[in-house]
């Protein structure tokens, strides 16, 4: 225990913890997403968010950028940040939808049980890791540093950068907007509706596979926005990468109340914030137990998570 | 039906027994008349070690020093070959079992290059110690390695009580740091190098931390390293994690150097941090450049492996190969031979000018062993001194 250290740290672990967390949280929200209208848990989104890593750095290679590269003029980096993003986030839902309808549809259509589902989940996830895995030799890929690190201001003598300034912002504004779009838009409506009921949604006209398409295509941008921000801070990726990142998205989307978009993200920033206290005060090797025994005390006393289990029932 | 099934699987065992059996004879047979020579034929030398994964790139350039020693043996012996099997344990312990298992069920396997690493060593050794496998690890360079009684054990390196103190003598007298942080990756290898550093730089190490394989998240640990006002690092581990770790830390604004040893001592540390965030980075091995190896073992490299330059250790591979392939080619076809052969050997490598003789333990003569530290320059990792003895 390193109490000192510790507290003389605790701006800048807040600070770094929440930038972790938000990363979490747009990985978390595919999770939510996707559990709130099929009661599925989507074990291959991990990897949905380790495609959107790797497009986007193909398409920086693509542009002539590799890991050293000195960060472009900010024209060509607005080019380069925005090419990077638009690839990764249609790559990684394209890659949700493939999953959606090579390895879920079919097997709702034979009304197959619910295990059923969990392993073909593991075992896209899987086909999609080694595949990745045996096409890169399994080899770790450096990232272009586009936009170095910068200390804007400082929080109690904790430095904040450039990149966790956008990082959570860009997080806030795709948290909201998508809140918006599921709360007030008709294809909204269409969420709530068939996360509600499915069969009376059915009955009142609602495309329920147009709806599920819908739901992995939108999970599916939002990991790849989370891809593109893990490549700009992190600047690394592996065919595995997704594995971890998945993992603690999906802890946090429990963590929060899975189902529930704004539980995503409230599990998300709590969990990067409690494992960065784990690693300063126990030290790094404390750091993904810290995260799991808090998820498992805390599913004790509030078993649907913190907001609960709600994509359409409280505000249908 | 299932009856059916289960005689026909019977029939297909049987006879793979018949066959395997003639072949396994007619082995026998070839190496005792094997024509005006008395070498042994169609045997089979293994490399063990990671040529996937995230230590891949230490591993591969073994393999092709390894490699490059059978392909010449094999043209001027065209008549008699030896071949190469390749155990891919992707470096992880986990694996390392079942591939040794395999290594010494198939009998024309005589003798292993490997295991790379540390860790997988701890596993994998037991297993060829039971099966009298011989083997020598040109980069595994726990200590304790040695000491657990195996007698099919030879390191064809230092090990990590000679690396170790050297990397701390290096950051002690060359870089005089006075506040030194050391991190390490909790491995067999990793945590082991850090232990033998902290001995020497013991009182001015200002803080400690443990990181995992495969993390890829050092905020916390950067954090640390950055308030505690350190001007070196030492990190003990592999390439993927040092590269990741050096790379968060200097984004976080930290301006001091980082010393690793011979696990990150790659190309790859480079391509993983990229050429500006390694720029300055000592790394130590205890072996002297492959680049700068002896005899036509450079241009013969490169000649093979389309231009590539020798990495670490893959001029250490290549001569203890020749070790093997010098005992196959003096008749000694079976395991308990060729381990005989090994342990009396006594004669200078042909690429690194060592001499290789092993004591008892199976470490290599300590008067054989120097270590260099190479230093990361314009994105290439570059020799830098030959540490001096204590």
């Amino acid at each position: 225990m390193n109490f000192d250290e510790f507290f003389g740290n605790f701006p800048a672990l807040t600070i770094t913890g929440l930038e972790q967390g938000a990363i979490y949280a747009l990985v978390a929200l595919g999770y939510t997403l996707v559990y709130g209208v099929l009661r599925l848990i989507n074990f291959a989104h991990s990897e949905v968010f380790m495609v959107g890593t790797f497009t986007a750095l193909w398409t920086w290679e693509a542009l002539g950028y590799n890991q050293n590269s000195p960060s472009p003029a900010f024209g060509a980096l607005l080019i380069a940040l925005l090419a990077g993003l638009v690839v990764a986030a249609l790559a990684s839902a394209v890659t949700a939808v493939t999953v959606e309808l090579v390895a879920y549809r079919p097997l709702r259509k034979r009304n197959a049980p619910p295990l059923a589902f969990l392993i073909t989940a593991i075992g896209a996830s899987f086909v999609l890791a080694e595949s990745f895995g045996i096409g890169t030799s399994r080899a770790p890929f450096g990232m272009p540093n586009l936009i170095p690190q910068e200390t804007l201001f400082t929080v109690f003598g904790a430095a904040v950068t450039n990149v966790q300034l956008i990082i959570l912002g860009v997080t806030l504004v795709m948290m909201v907007g998508l809140d918006q779009f599921v709360n007030r838009s008709r294809l909204g409506r269409g969420i709530r509706a068939v996360a509600q009921d499915a069969d009376t949604a059915a009955l009142m006209g609602v495309n329920k596979n147009r709806v599920i398409l819908l739901v992995f295509v939108l999970g599916g941008l939002m990991a790849g926005v989370a891809a593109l921000l893990w490549n700009v801070r992190y600047g690394y990726t592996k065919f595995n990468v997704g594995f971890l990142i998945g993992l603690k998205a999906f802890a946090a989307a429990v963590l929060g109340g899975i189902g529930n978009l704004r539980g995503a993200l409230l599990g998300g920033l709590l969990l990067g914030v409690a494992e960065n206290y784990a690693a300063g005060l126990f030290g790094g090797d404390w750091k993904d137990f810290t995260g799991f025994v808090l998820l498992v005390v805390l599913l004790m006393f509030r078993p649907t998570g913190l907001l609960g289990e709600s994509l359409g029932r409280a505000r249908a | 039906m299932r009856q059916k099934l289960a005689r026909v699987l019977g029939g297909i065992a049987i006879s793979a027994l018949v066959f395997g059996g003639a072949a396994a004879c007619k082995a026998d047979s070839g190496s005792e008349g094997g024509g005006g020579s008395n070498a042994a034929c169609d045997l089979k030398i293994g490399f063990f070690g990671p040529l996937t994964g995230d230590a891949a790139g230490l591993g591969i350039h073994m393999r092709n020093g390894t490699k490059l020693a059978i392909d010449q043996y094999n043209k001027e012996n065209a008549d008699c070959k030896v071949n190469l099997t390749e155990y891919d344990s992707q470096g992880d312990p986990a694996k390392a079992p079942a591939l040794a298992q395999q290594a010494v069920g198939d009998q024309k396997v005589v003798g292993i290059i490997g295991p790379a690493f540390s860790g997988e060593s701890e596993v994998a050794d037991p297993i060829f110690d039971e099966a009298g496998l011989p083997i020598i690890t040109p980069s595994a360079t726990r200590p304790s390695l040695s000491t657990k009684g195996w007698k099919i054990f030879h390191r064809g390196v230092g090990n990590d009580t000679s690396q170790g103190p050297a990397a701390g003598r290096y950051i002690k007298d060359v870089l005089k740091a006075e506040k030194v942080y050391v991190v390490d990756d909790q491995s067999a290898y990793g945590a082991g190098l850090k232990d033998e550093v902290k001995k020497v730089i013991g009182a001015s190490v200002v803080g400690e931390d443990k990181i995992q394989v495969k993390q890829t998240n050092f905020s916390a640990v950067s954090t640390r390293i950055i308030s505690s006002g350190a001007t070196v690092l030492f990190f003990g581990g592999y390439y993927t994690e040092a590269g990741l770790l050096l790379k968060q830390l200097k984004g976080a604004g930290w301006k001091g150097t980082m010393v690793a040893g011979d696990g990150v001592n790659d190309a790859n540390f480079i391509k993983v941090a990229g050429e500006a965030v390694a720029e300055g980075t000592i790394l130590t091995c205890p072996c002297a450049p492959a680049t700068a190896a002896k005899g036509t073992f450079l241009t013969d490299y490169k000649a093979a492996f389309d231009n590539a330059e020798p990495g670490t250790y893959a001029d250490v591979s290549y001569d203890i190969t020749k070790i093997m392939l010098e005992g196959i080619k003096a008749g000694k076809a079976t395991r308990a031979d060729l381990l005989s052969f090994i342990k009396s050997y006594n004669k200078a490598g042909t690429a690194t000018g060592v001499t290789y003789k092993f004591e008892g333990t199976g470490e290599l003569d300590p008067a054989q062993v120097i270590v260099w530290a190479f230093k990361v320059n314009a994105g290439k990792v570059v020799p830098d001194v030959e540490i001096p003895k204590a």
